[in-house]
């Protein structure tokens, strides 16, 4: 087992370390101007040079790759924050994105289990009928869809919520403020429908596949009833599949949804992606393509993994 | 699995009922009578019987049906066309409006000075001779009449000691609100209008207004009343004003400009040489100035965009451009990921291993990231769509690849494949005539469930701007969202509409892929991958 984990790990920061080359690549050979100003020419030239642009593309990959190994340094940002390090620019994004789909996932998660347990339960009864055409709507509609929905109903209609998320200052310089909850409530709603529905579905056909198999008969010729042999057995063998699923979802909670954070204007991940393409800031957008390829990559792994964890019956890693 | 027969509920039948079909002759050997039923038409059998999905393959072929009918059904055909003027109005139809939905108006609250300002048009459009004794009853009746309803009005006092405001809740045609404007014209182009309305009967040509200090704003040609600061007044000979109150049998001051015999002036010359370049100033009825210019009256089924565009003819455009990019990525995703996962499954070992870490590799970079990478370096050369064809292209076909490479795995070792070996077949012929078809069922329906996979990313990637699909010639369903996300609170009809036909294609894409997969594979029904 342990030799598996280690291995896989070797094996993603091999394909991580492949996929940032080719960028770095892709994006070194973008043509890039220098500003107007006379001042900033000198400061951005000068940085420019130290990290050996104008030398062939290996050697300036060799600079970017000594910054990160001796000082962290993953470029500058010049136009969306002006001469800070990239990964600061990051780590900055990195908490308003995470907040808010974090309490998605709170939101989601239990909603989404139950209403998948009642629908196998009451399997090809009418309220199975109804919550798998809802699913199967709430999964389709793209999720700006639900953006402008949760926009027209809580803001223009009822009121209740601000349009957007509360700028930091104006939530108390917090972002576990009430008012910052308050504020992040249409998007974090806007995520769940998506989240809900996709659990939803997958728990239901998990749970309809453990209800029909041979150890079910068993448990209730034993004499379980059926709510009994259902918590026991039934879901105890639904969640193998399930959790894998939850922990790859908790870990791209990192990289958010582009969409809902430019609808509502959260400070966030995918905002700064567009932002620094928009603005050709090259630095922000390496640094934003490599934290997604690594996010991604890492779902993918713990998800292998978790399996292996969860069920002792998995063997990870055993000859096929 | 619940289920449990009740032997005591079955109805009773007697026992002489019962006959035997055959008796004695041996059938084991013998065909059967009717037709036998193939793969297809098993499948096709199965899917008839699913209604979502064959509902679901209906919508999708209204919403193909518009998005190739939608130019030819439109009063104007050229998808290019477009005017200014009636940018973002909502939906106009003649037909429809008898019943009360597309008359092109919106709701709105109104302060006297608007409302009367909005009134007036109607009232102006009566009063092509300009001598300004047109009553508001007349005005209401005009054909031109903007206010299509108006309520009672109600008072409010916002700020203490102020004087109270009325507030009229209305309904307002957005065309007819438009109303008149000044046009700069040649003097053959008066004489062909002139000629026009004494053919058709309607007017375009109005009287000028005066530049005086009862117009407050002269470039505005809807204020032809007197009025200061907006509010409607009448001045007696002494140059006193008194204020007009919105009131039945209301009747606004004209201001129109005469010449020294007091007649109104219908235009002004404003410059030029000769009698081709002359250009004189105008006062037009922009509807029918519109009806002059086009040949048919405004009619926007799904109203227009936000620069004036035929909204539906825009939808269509995008629903045309998102289908055939989706179809095109599936058709080369199935290829290259039938023939990448055949070699893998077939050959296996080292070869499998290495095409594998390719895969990895590929797989491991965000979609995202692909696309604005190809966005950003191939777009000026290649154009926009094929590029993101491309990123499409780029990792697409890997699950189509993995799926075919599980199917051979699962063939390859059987009995009819080492028969055909032994008779000395070639990999090739193994590969293509006797293993991919039997695994033709499953990737053909994993590649209808990408088609809305397809759909979604490019109206997501429009929308977030990654993809530019500006101009005249290419929109997306995307971009048309991504120009309304910035105006639909004031003009909801440029949401609504794309909003809703890409939920039901999306919506409908899966039910009926779904339907599909369950048809071919009936074993698959109701799990999720």
């Amino acid at each position: 087992m342990t030799k598996y984990v280690v291995k896989r790990v070797l094996l993603m920061f091999l394909t991580l370390f492949i996929i940032t080359s080719i960028c770095f690549m892709l994006i070194r050979i973008l043509p890039r101007e220098l500003p107007q100003d006379k001042n900033l020419q000198a400061v951005i030239q000068a940085r420019w040079d130290a990290l050996g642009y104008g030398k062939p593309l290996l050697v300036q990959y060799g600079i970017y790759l000594k910054n990160i190994i001796t000082d962290w340094d993953f470029g500058t940002s010049w136009y969306v924050s002006f001469r800070s390090p990239a990964w600061d620019v990051l780590m900055d994004r990195l908490l308003p994105t995470v907040l808010v789909n974090f309490y998605s996932f709170l939101f989601s998660i239990p909603v989404g289990i139950a209403l998948g347990i009642f629908a196998a339960i009451k399997k090809n009864k009418w309220q199975d009928q109804v919550i798998s055409t809802a699913v199967m709507i709430c999964v389709s509609v793209p999720s700006y869809v639900y953006g402008f929905l949760v926009q027209y109903f809580l803001y223009f209609k009822a009121g209740l919520f601000p349009l957007t998320v509360s700028a930091l200052a104006d939530a108390g310089n917090s972002w576990f403020s009430g008012r910052m909850l308050w504020s992040m409530i249409p998007p974090i709603l806007a995520l769940s429908f998506s989240q809900i529905a996709g659990l939803c579905r997958f728990t239901r056909a998990e749970l309809t596949e453990t209800l029909t198999s041979d150890y079910m008969l068993l448990a209730r010729t034993k004499g379980l009833t059926r709510a009994q042999a259902t918590t026991r057995h039934a879901l105890k063998n639904a969640m193998v599949p399930i959790l894998p699923m939850i922990i790859s979802t908790f870990i791209s909670i990192l990289s958010g949804s582009m969409i809902i954070e430019q609808i509502f204007a959260i400070p966030g991940v995918g905002q700064l992606y567009i932002k620094s393409i928009s603005l050709l800031d090259y630095d922000v957008f390496m640094m934003d393509t490599i934290f997604y390829t690594f996010v991604g990559l890492l779902a993918s792994i713990v998800v292998d993994i978790s399996y292996g964890f969860i069920d002792p019956r998995i063997r990870m890693g055993a000859k096929k | 699995m619940n289920k449990s027969y009740d032997t005591n509920n079955l109805p009773r039948i007697e026992k002489e009922k019962f006959e035997f079909v055959n008796r004695g002759e041996r059938i084991s050997d013998k065909k059967f009578d009717d037709k036998p039923v193939g793969y297809f038409k098993d499948a096709w059998i199965r899917f008839r019987k699913n209604k979502g999905s064959v509902v679901a393959a209906i919508i999708i072929l209204c919403i193909v049906a518009f998005s190739f009918l939608c130019p030819l059904l439109t009063t104007n055909f050229d998808a290019a066309f477009m005017d200014v003027y009636y940018a973002k109005k909502p939906p106009r139809n003649m037909l429809l409006s008898n019943i009360g939905i597309a008359d092109g108006g919106t709701n709105r609250d109104f302060s006297e000075k608007s409302l009367v300002k909005a009134i007036a048009i109607g009232m102006a459009a009566e009063d092509h001779d300009g001598t300004g004794d047109v009553t508001l009853e007349i005005g209401m009746d005009s054909a031109y009449q903007p206010m299509l309803k108006i309520g009672e009005g109600e008072e409010y006092t916002e700020i203490k000691g102020a004087k109270p405001k009325t507030i009229y809740p209305g309904r307002i045609e957005n065309y007819l609100e438009v109303g008149f404007m000044y046009k700069s014209i040649e003097q053959s182009e008066y004489a062909k209008i002139v000629a026009w309305q004494a053919e058709t009967g309607l007017q375009i040509l109005y009287p000028l207004i005066a530049d005086n200090e009862y117009n407050l704003d002269s470039s505005d040609a809807n204020n032809w009343y007197k009025s200061s600061k907006g509010t409607p007044v009448s001045v007696d000979a002494n140059g006193n004003i008194t204020e007009i109150k919105y009131a039945p049998g209301m009747v606004l001051e004209e201001n129109y400009k005469r010449d020294a015999d007091g007649n109104p002036i219908y235009y002004e010359y404003t410059g030029g040489g000769d009698t081709t370049t002359a250009q004189y100033k105008v006062r037009v009825l922009y509807y029918n100035y519109y009806t002059y210019m086009n040949g048919f009256e405004p009619e926007y089924l799904f109203g227009t965009d936000s620069q004036g565009y035929d909204l539906s003819l825009r939808m269509a455009d995008g629903i045309r451009l998102s289908l055939l990019l989706a179809i095109c990525v599936s058709a080369l995703n199935l290829t290259i990921g039938a023939i990448y996962g055949a070699i893998e499954g077939y050959y296996g070992g080292a070869i499998d291993m290495v095409m594998e870490r390719i895969g990895d590799v590929l797989s491991g970079v965000p979609f995202i990231v692909v696309a604005t990478l190809f966005q950003i370096h191939l777009a000026n050369r290649v154009g926009a769509v094929p590029s993101l064809l491309f990123a499409f292209v780029l990792t697409g076909w890997l699950s189509t690849a993995g799926r075919t490479r599980t199917q051979f795995y699962r063939f390859k070792s059987q009995e009819y494949v080492i028969a055909a070996r032994t008779l000395g077949a070639k990999d090739s012929r193994i590969i293509w005539k006797h293993i991919f078809p039997n695994s033709l069922g499953t990737i053909i329906t994993a590649s209808v469930l990408v088609i809305p996979g397809v759909i979604n990313s490019e109206s997501m990637l429009s929308y977030l701007g990654i993809v530019k699909l500006g101009g005249t010639e290419t929109t997306s369903l995307g971009t048309l969202l991504s120009d309304a996300s910035k105006l639909w609170t004031n003009y909801p009809h440029l949401m609504i509409f794309p909003a809703i036909v890409l939920s039901l294609l999306l919506i409908c894409f899966n039910l009926f892929g779904n339907g599909l997969r369950d048809a071919f594979n009936p074993s698959l029904r109701g799990v999720e991958e």
